[in-house]
């Protein structure tokens, strides 16, 4: 069944078409990759999606009573169940791995409750930093990390949240051959339970994640299908040679 | 002139028995009152001086009215004291002018009218004066009759009309008749149509004169009153009841004050009616005792709440028009309202002149600011204190220049120079460390802010300095009665367009311009283009500065130079760049405009206190960034967004 | 994995709970030191009022790092809520001491006076200098120091919250919400300053430092008392606030500062934890303003001009933001300095051709002096703790506030 259900959205900045009519549905659960050229909307249908900002027209329908979340604020969004990764790592670097983690832990999220609360399942968060190979490091400040240690600390912190559909933006740039091979799985695991969306321009990357594709183009869906289905589609040639 | 002025008296007032009477005759009928006249007794003297229509009268008047005339304890006649030397006076003929005889000091006795009766014998000189050759002393008449109308006055006001030549004091003279024919004319048709003629008229002794047709007085009795009423008067109950009672209709109500006036003037001792004074400590306590004095007849009984319903039911109170024709006061209701319509145009009208010159100010006040702030992003606390170096720079060229027109040709150019120093000085010190710091700047520049306010003070001391206009910017522009600004604020507002002008002038057609937007925009893709973005903020800055130190004398034309009118600004300009859409000339000028329209009109609700118009404006714009987070002229797009 | 079963506060470095019992010991000490000095005629009874009210002036120093410092706000409108606390208490101060006087006054007479009768005389003594004897709204409740007491707390509360609520929901950021906060002072002080504000305008609340109930007091105790009372709300209010910013709470706060938008992504509304921050942090200043004010003895509408509450960032920047004892350093040192100075304390130099006359220079050494702390010394006063610490702070290399987003290391920039 559907999680996410895009329907139609525009948006336009100081006349610029970003998304026009921009339709997408993903189910959960279920492993999507996202490409497209530069320009293409890819990040700002991320920013739709969580909030960030406001379409001009269009829905966007969450969940088993498909709520529009058109209008809702971002932390409304995050705390409903979309979690997101942003390209840049943007973990807080002055802050150490644990306090990054312990934020970012499923909890109620309201002043008083973090005032009051005790700062969270310990085992859990040191099970997610177990996951992404930071156990070692939770006592260190995070602007201490590697740019990949960074990238696996945010990771971390969209594992926390425990969200229910995870917009991965360009998860494995600047990892390792291992790394990006552990992120792989990871994602692939992740989709067997949870809806998952990921932007990567990394062709490589998206064939071995092994999944459904979508191809943005101006704003817009241009192809849909398995990588090999939509590589051989001449639009998607066009885009991608013809520029 | 005075002569058919003369001829016109002797036909239009008669009293033909005086008419041939010697000057000196009249005033030796009435010898005591000229000698030593009263505000009472005086009328009949110059009633029949009027009436005798000799053309020495005026002068005599004059020299009345300015203490010269004496008598002669001699021969009992009137003169006019010449000259006086060694203790003898020359004696002048009032009739013929020429000097007649001498008398000792100590014979003459002076007449000496106080200053009502001279107000008394003025008015009856304006009426030679309508006529007098000289325009001044014609307007002085006129403006004599309009302090205090009178019937009177009519007559020979409507003679003088017809010689008047010159044409606003022709226009003057119709108005003032209007005015007094409406008020005292003879006929009802003639003063409906003088009322009538008033409608357009927005001068104050206009509208002093219909609604002195509109004085009411406000009657109380049980029938409708009879006479032109104007209608029922609307009281609260209190007030009302207030009313019958000073009429003398109905009992007071025992006031807390009365019962306690009673109470001791009833006392025995330290008890009332058997009552301890110790325990009347409340109201219930000393209504008790006040009863107890009723019931024994020692004080007026409480008036009951059904008393005064039942005294106020039977009563009714009317306002009656002391003008008993209604056609007149009619016509003066329609006028009156149609002049009041007029008054809150021009009101209206000033208000604006006002508002407009308060945004000039704001303006110039920020428009500097707009461009550090605006178009850089620095925010520099110490702005109003640019404003005030151009200010002491206009003060401090004053003392060196006397001339003030040629010292404020040198003063602007000059404090933008010091200003724009000050300002580039800053930049390179300080500012340039800071640049991705903004709120770290605004705490340094607020150090500066203090520091340069505390050396001003001690340079020039805590009082305030004057910065003299030049003497073609004194005075105001006046519209009529209710329009008027002065040419400073003028000056203000032309200059305010003028930096307006230049900037979009430099922003948008000059080199500058080009590369300050282009750091603006993206420091790191002007500098690959060979921009020296260091270069381009030093040189925005100097100009943002600089311009805040020609503000600075213009401002201070207008206010006083003193080392806090900086600090006055800044937050105001802040605002005024906030509201406007920072990043944007045309932003600070709708801001500007904003904020000005808004104090003058909620100051125009209650002129009185500018302070509360202050404190609203700033909730108002406190609102207003909820709406409009971004200011008036907003940028927008995906980067406004970041 | 042994460490995941430890409570999370254990994790924490054990520098910040070093440096409360520290400042918490310090406190104690020099109540002490003062208390003994006092009581030995060493010091007057002005300088332990000066000492009180410098307490009391650090108590909202801190307030203000934690929403500065820690929250990001920079907020130039917190004395707004210190003079606020001060106007609250001064009503009772004034309205209880006006009511002795006028019942001493009318116990003279024969008749004793109805509650009517003294509440105009009282109306009269208070409003008299502002012509009028009514008795606005706003003192309903100045008759009564626990009613009074309650509004020290609800006033300034309900203004923050509401302030707050309008400006962080319209999501005004950084230099204009400090411009935003500007105004709001100036608009308060403007109000007071009217003739019909209820608060006799620009005359204040005065006789303030007389307490109604010990007019037989010596004002020796009553300011030693004072003093006390000062120190022990800065000592509560320092480890209200360090319990704050530590924990989960103090790493949201820290992350709202570093980066809004990334901490709205994790589910945080934003808007709620500032609302919080800001509105605890102006009841507190409140509260240091209603002990502040009896100790000053007057309150006036200048009190809640703009500068003052730019003064107090300049404190919290001297004494280094971002710890909490650093405000409270900056606080002291500053205040207790400019008195220094100002009262003529510092001899003057004479250079021959001109003499520096502190009481005029000082201003402009103040300035100058602050320029310097923002340009070189960042950290602070507080940024000399890490030198004597040999602390690298490594938790603390970028720059501070919320201005450049999320301290990045090189490699993360752009």
């Amino acid at each position: 069944m559907s999680l996410l259900e895009v329907d139609g959205i525009s948006v336009t900045f100081d006349g610029f078409r970003a998304i026009n009519g921009l339709s997408f549905v993903i189910a959960e659960p279920e492993l999507r990759a996202v490409i497209g050229p530069n320009g293409a909307g890819k990040t700002t249908f991320m920013d739709i999606v969580t909030g960030k900002t406001k379409p001009d027209s269009g829905k966007v329908l969450w969940g088993e009573d498909n709520t529009n979340l058109i209008g809702q604020s971002e932390s409304t969004i995050a705390r409903a169940g979309i979690g997101r990764k942003f390209q840049k790592p943007t973990v807080f670097e002055d802050q150490t791995v644990r306090e990054n983690l312990s934020m970012a832990l499923k909890d109620r999220r309201g002043p008083f409750a973090v005032l009051f609360g005790d700062g969270g399942n310990q085992a859990r968060l040191m099970e997610i930093a177990e996951e992404v190979g930071l156990a070692a490091h939770v006592a260190r400040s995070a602007g201490e990390l590697s740019h990949g240690q960074k990238q696996w600390l945010e990771i971390g912190m969209l594992l926390a949240q425990e969200p229910r559909l995870l917009l991965v933006d360009e998860p494995a740039a600047g990892m390792t051959p291992e790394e990006r091979e552990h992120t792989t799985d990871l994602l692939k695991r992740l989709a067997l339970k949870h809806a998952v969306v990921v932007v990567e321009h990394d062709m490589e990357f998206v064939r071995r994640l092994d999944c459904r594709v979508t191809v943005l183009h101006e704003g817009r869906v241009l192809a849909e299908g398995s990588l090999d289905h939509v590589t051989k589609n001449q639009d998607v040639i066009d885009v991608y040679l013809g520029r | 002139m005075i002569r058919f002025l003369l001829a016109f008296l002797l036909t239009t007032l008669s009293a033909p028995a005086l008419a041939q009477a010697d000057l000196q005759t009249i005033l030796q009928t009435h010898a005591d009152e000229v000698e030593s006249p009263g505000r009472r007794t005086v009328a009949p003297v110059i009633e029949d001086l009027l009436a005798s229509g000799l053309p020495s009268v005026p002068m005599f008047l004059e020299a009345w009215q300015g203490r010269d005339i004496v008598r002669n304890a001699e021969d009992g006649l009137f003169y006019i004291a010449g000259a006086e030397k060694d203790d003898t006076v020359t004696l002048i003929d009032i009739a013929s002018k020429e000097p007649v005889a001498t008398a000792p000091d100590a014979a003459l006795s002076e007449a000496r009218p106080n200053g009502g009766v001279r107000r008394v014998i003025g008015a009856a000189l304006v009426q030679f004066r309508l006529s007098d050759p000289d325009p001044q002393a014609r307007r002085d008449a006129l403006a004599s009759i309009a302090r205090r109308p009178d019937a009177d006055q009519i007559e020979p006001l409507r003679g003088s009309l017809d010689t008047e030549e010159n044409a606003r004091i022709r226009a003057e003279k119709e108005r003032l008749l209007n005015i007094l024919v409406a008020r005292f004319g003879a006929t009802t048709q003639a003063r409906v149509d003088a009322i009538e003629a008033l409608s357009g008229s927005i001068t104050p002794d206009a509208r002093a004169a219909l609604a002195q047709i509109l004085e009411t007085e406000e009657g109380v009795g049980t029938e409708a009153p009879g006479g032109n009423v104007a209608g029922p008067v609307t009281l609260s109950p209190d007030e009302a009841y207030a009313r019958l009672v000073d009429e003398g209709l109905a009992p007071p109500i025992v006031t807390p004050a009365a019962i306690r006036d009673a109470i001791l003037a009833n006392a025995e001792g330290d008890s009332v009616a058997g009552i301890p004074l110790a325990t009347l400590n409340t109201d219930a306590a000393r209504r008790a005792a006040y009863d107890r004095l009723a019931t024994d007849g020692r004080a007026s009984p409480f008036v009951t709440q059904a008393q005064v319903d039942a005294a106020l039911a039977i009563h009714r109170f009317d306002a009656i028009y002391t003008e008993a024709d209604p056609a007149v006061t009619e016509a003066a209701l329609a006028s009156l309202s149609a002049v009041e319509r007029q008054v809150a145009l021009n009101q209206t009208a000033d208000l604006a002149l006002d508002a407009i010159s308060l945004a000039s100010i704001y303006f110039l006040a920020a428009i500097g600011l707009a461009i550090t702030f605006g178009v850089m992003g620095v925010i520099n606390m110490a702005h109003g204190e640019f404003i005030m170096m151009g200010a002491y720079t206009g003060y401090v060229v004053q003392q060196f220049v006397p001339d003030y027109t040629l010292s404020l040709v040198i003063a602007l150019p000059l404090a933008f120079v010091v200003a724009a120093a000050a300002g580039i000085a800053m930049e390179r010190l300080v500012i340039r460390h800071l640049y991705h710091r903004p709120l770290e700047t605004l705490l340094a520049t607020f150090g500066i802010s203090i520091a340069l306010q505390q050396l001003a003070k001690n340079i020039f001391g805590t009082q305030a300095r004057p910065l003299t206009s030049p003497g073609w910017l004194s005075g105001q522009w006046v519209a009529n009665e209710l329009v008027s600004i002065s040419y400073i604020r003028i000056a203000i507002f032309v200059l305010a367009l003028a930096f307006l002008e230049l900037l979009l002038f430099i922003l948008n057609r000059t080199r500058l311009g080009l590369e300050v937007r282009a750091v603006t925009q993206n420091p790191g893709m002007a500098a690959s283009m060979g921009i020296d973005p260091d270069r381009i903020n030093m040189l925005t800055f100097g100009l943002g500065s600089g311009i805040a130190g020609i503000a600075g004398v213009a401002i201070g034309l207008y206010a006083q130079v003193t080392s806090e009118m900086g600090a006055n600004y800044i937050v105001q300009s802040f605002m005024t760049v906030v509201v406007g859409g920072v990043g944007n000339v045309w932003g600070t000028l709708a801001g500007a405009g904003l904020i000005g329209v808004l104090q003058k009109t909620i100051e125009g609700f209650n002129p009185s206190n500018t302070l509360a118009a202050q404190t609203y404006m700033i909730l108002f714009i406190i609102l207003f960034i909820q709406f409009r987070p971004r200011g008036i002229v907003a940028l927008r797009g995906r980067a406004a967004e970041g | 994995m042994t460490d995941a079963t430890l409570s999370y506060r254990a994790q924490r470095p054990p520098i910040k709970r070093t440096s409360t019992m520290i400042f918490l010991g310090t406190l104690t000490v020099f109540v002490v030191l003062v208390t003994v000095l006092s009581g030995a005629d060493l010091i007057s009874t002005s300088f332990v009022k000066l000492l009180g009210k410098t307490l009391c002036l650090a108590l909202a120093a801190v307030a203000m790092d934690v929403v500065w410092g820690y929250t990001g706000i920079l907020s130039l409108g917190h004395m707004a809520f210190f003079g606020l606390g001060g106007y609250m208490i001064g009503m009772w101060l004034m309205w209880a001491r006006t009511e002795a006087i006028v019942q001493a006054n009318l116990a003279t007479q024969s008749l004793p006076p109805t509650p009517a009768e003294l509440r105009d005389a009282i109306g009269g003594q208070i409003f008299g200098v502002v012509g009028t004897s009514d008795i606005p709204l706003i003192w309903s409740f100045a008759h009564a120091l626990p009613l009074q007491l309650i509004l020290v707390v609800a006033v300034p509360g309900l203004l923050a919250l509401v302030f707050g609520w309008l400006a962080f929901r319209s999501r005004v950021t950084g230099v204009y919400l400090s411009i935003l906060t500007q105004a709001m002072t100036l608009a308060l002080s403007l109000y007071l300053f009217q003739n019909d504000s209820g608060l006799r305008g620009n005359n204040g609340l005065s006789g303030l430092q007389n307490i109604p109930g010990f007019e037989n007091t010596s004002q020796a105790w009553i300011s030693l008392t004072f003093f006390w009372a000062s120190a022990l709300a800065l000592g509560l209010g320092y480890l209200l606030f360090a319990w704050v910013v530590s924990g989960r709470m103090g790493s949201v706060l820290r992350a709202v500062r570093d980066d809004e938008a990334r901490v709205r992504f994790l589910g945080y509304h934003v808007e709620s934890f500032k609302l919080f921050a800001f509105t605890l942090t102006a009841i507190v200043t409140g509260i240091a303003g209603a002990l502040y004010y009896p100790q000053a003895g007057i309150i006036n509408p200048g009190e809640v001009a703009p500068i003052a509450s730019i003064y107090l960032a300049v404190w919290v920047a001297i004494g280094g933001r971002g710890r909490l004892y650093g405000a409270a350093i900056g606080a002291i040192a500053v205040s207790l300095l400019s008195n220094w100075f100002t009262s003529g304390g510092v001899p003057d130099i004479d250079l021959g051709f001109y003499e520096i006359r502190w009481t005029e220079w000082w201003l402009v050494l103040l300035g100058a002096g602050f320029v310097c702390v923002t340009l070189f010394a960042p950290k602070g006063l507080g940024g000399l703790v890490d030198l004597i610490a040999r602390r690298t702070d490594p938790d603390r290399q970028g720059a501070y506030g919320p201005d450049t987003g999320a301290k990045r290391t090189s490699e993360g920039a752009e």
